[in-house]
């Protein structure tokens, strides 16, 4: 794979047409608007090193739960943006006035992006089974540009690492990723998780990452 | 001070032994904060500047919130050290006009509008000041938003030029400033759109335009030099020696 390290206003390609994310078209060329990294495929994409969290629709997220209103809870997603988790929105029917019984303010949820709308009003939603309040194991938080390389392609990584680990993995869009299992087992989840954030910009990561998980469950026995 | 008072050249060169186009040594150094989203540490000659960047975030107070874009707030601080006669603290005439022009000189670049509603701080600290603050400060914010991974359709390059004794020199230093004739940053993007150009005391039209193609030329090296910087921390992470860290448990 071609890749490059580019700061902002880096020409990248005289086709427009292949202008990806991160990127901008002026006269013509294509450049970069972020530092970070560039992908050179059909499209060029530039992978930021750093940045907040932008929430968009369909993005799996942990947040918060920070106030609570008349008809909404406010969740922490992890972003510049609030969200906004409407009691129509809860698995259940339920009363205004009973709401904080059911998720206070502190309580964590996995959550998904519902809808955005210009300017920037964050609608989630807990309208799925895999989706509702975090009761047990753990919540940590990585940069969330690393997400994707957490992810892998088509899921390779997470997929793996589930079965690795044995724990329950959910991944949120927003850098917060929830373990639930053993106590040795979210230990080492935690160190490779660790891992592949110091390591998400490395090539052959996935390989390594089963090498270094290998090692340390002989380590164990 | 009479101006006749002091030689600035001797043998050619400057007081610091520059020639009249040579900027003097220049260092950059990316993140050097932990708690900033995005920082960077300058050396121009004897400025020594501090820049962080926090956002994009939740503006306070939020009346200053705009529903369609993020706002860019800049402010410029000397350190009250930073100077031989002890700056008075806080905000002045001087260095608020100096956030105003700086931040001006970098919104033009900056996609606010990926971020409504929210706001891009920037804090400019002068550790130690030796002419050229404003052009140290918007080089030094230019690679903490980058670092912020803050869009932006170019980097901002800043350098000054001036006149002392009637010739035109680039990047003056504190004497070259405070005796000198004139005084001419710029701010520029390194295709050479200018977004800050100001002029402290007397050019001629022709001496105008040679110092702002000196200035340029000085800007575009200066721009060389962040981007060296940015790259530089980039494969740092890479070489980084990673495993040993973690191999906690053998």
């Amino acid at each position: 794979m071609d890749r490059k390290v580019v700061v902002p206003g880096d020409l990248l390609s005289e086709e427009a047409k292949r202008s990806g994310e991160g990127t901008y078209v002026k006269n013509g060329g294509v450049y970069s608007l972020l530092y970070g990294l560039a992908n050179f495929r059909d499209k060029i994409n530039v992978i930021p090193l750093a940045g907040k969290y932008i929430p968009g629709p369909g993005d799996n997220v942990i947040g918060v739960v920070k106030d609570i209103t008349f008809s909404n809870w406010i969740v922490d997603i992890n972003s510049p943006y609030d969200g906004l988790l409407h009691i129509s929105e809860f698995p259940i029917r339920i009363e205004s006035d009973e709401m904080s019984k059911y998720l206070r303010i502190g309580s964590s949820i996995m959550t998904r992006v519902a809808d955005v709308d210009p300017t920037m009003k964050v609608e989630l939603t807990l309208n799925d089974k895999k989706l509702g309040q975090i009761k047990a194991g753990q919540v940590i938080e990585i940069s969330h540009t690393r997400v994707p390389r957490l992810i892998g392609k088509g899921g390779s990584m997470i997929s793996m690492l589930k079965k690795e680990v044995n724990c329950n993995i959910f991944v949120g869009q927003n850098g917060r990723i929830w373990i639930h299992g053993g106590t040795e087992d979210m230990d080492l989840a935690l160190k490779t998780i660790t891992l592949i954030e110091k390591e998400a910009h490395t090539n052959g990561l996935t390989d390594r990452i089963v090498g270094f998980l290998k090692k340390e469950k002989g380590a164990r026995s | 001070m009479d101006e006749t008072d002091i030689s600035f050249f001797k043998d050619g060169l400057r007081l610091d032994g520059r020639r009249a186009d040579q900027l003097r040594p220049v260092k950059i150094e990316v993140g050097v904060l932990a708690r900033a989203d995005g920082s960077c540490y300058i050396e121009m000659g004897g400025n020594k500047v501090i820049a962080a960047v926090y956002g994009p975030r939740e503006v306070h107070p939020r009346h200053l919130q705009e529903a369609t874009r993020a706002i860019v707030r800049y402010r410029y601080n000397m350190a009250s050290f930073s100077v031989e006669d002890r700056k008075r603290p806080g905000p002045d005439r001087r260095s608020q006009e100096l956030s105003k022009v700086s931040r001006e000189a970098l919104e033009p670049v900056i996609l606010t509008s990926f971020f409504p509603r929210s706001v891009i701080d920037v804090f400019i600290e002068v550790l130690q000041a030796d002419a050229g603050t404003r052009t140290a400060g918007i080089n030094a914010a230019a690679v903490a938003l980058a670092d912020a991974g803050i869009p932006m359709k170019s980097m901002i390059s800043s350098c000054a030029a001036g006149k002392v004794a009637d010739t035109i020199i680039l990047d003056p230093m504190k004497e070259e400033d405070n005796f000198g004739q004139a005084d001419l940053p710029i701010a520029m993007t390194p295709s050479g759109d200018i977004t800050l150009l100001q002029m402290d005391g007397d050019l001629t039209r022709d001496e105008f335009q040679r110092a702002v193609e000196m200035a340029m030329k000085g800007a575009k090296d200066i721009y060389e030099l962040q981007r060296g910087a940015l790259v530089k921390k980039y494969s740092q992470m890479v070489e980084q020696p990673v495993r040993e860290d973690v191999h906690v448990c053998d």
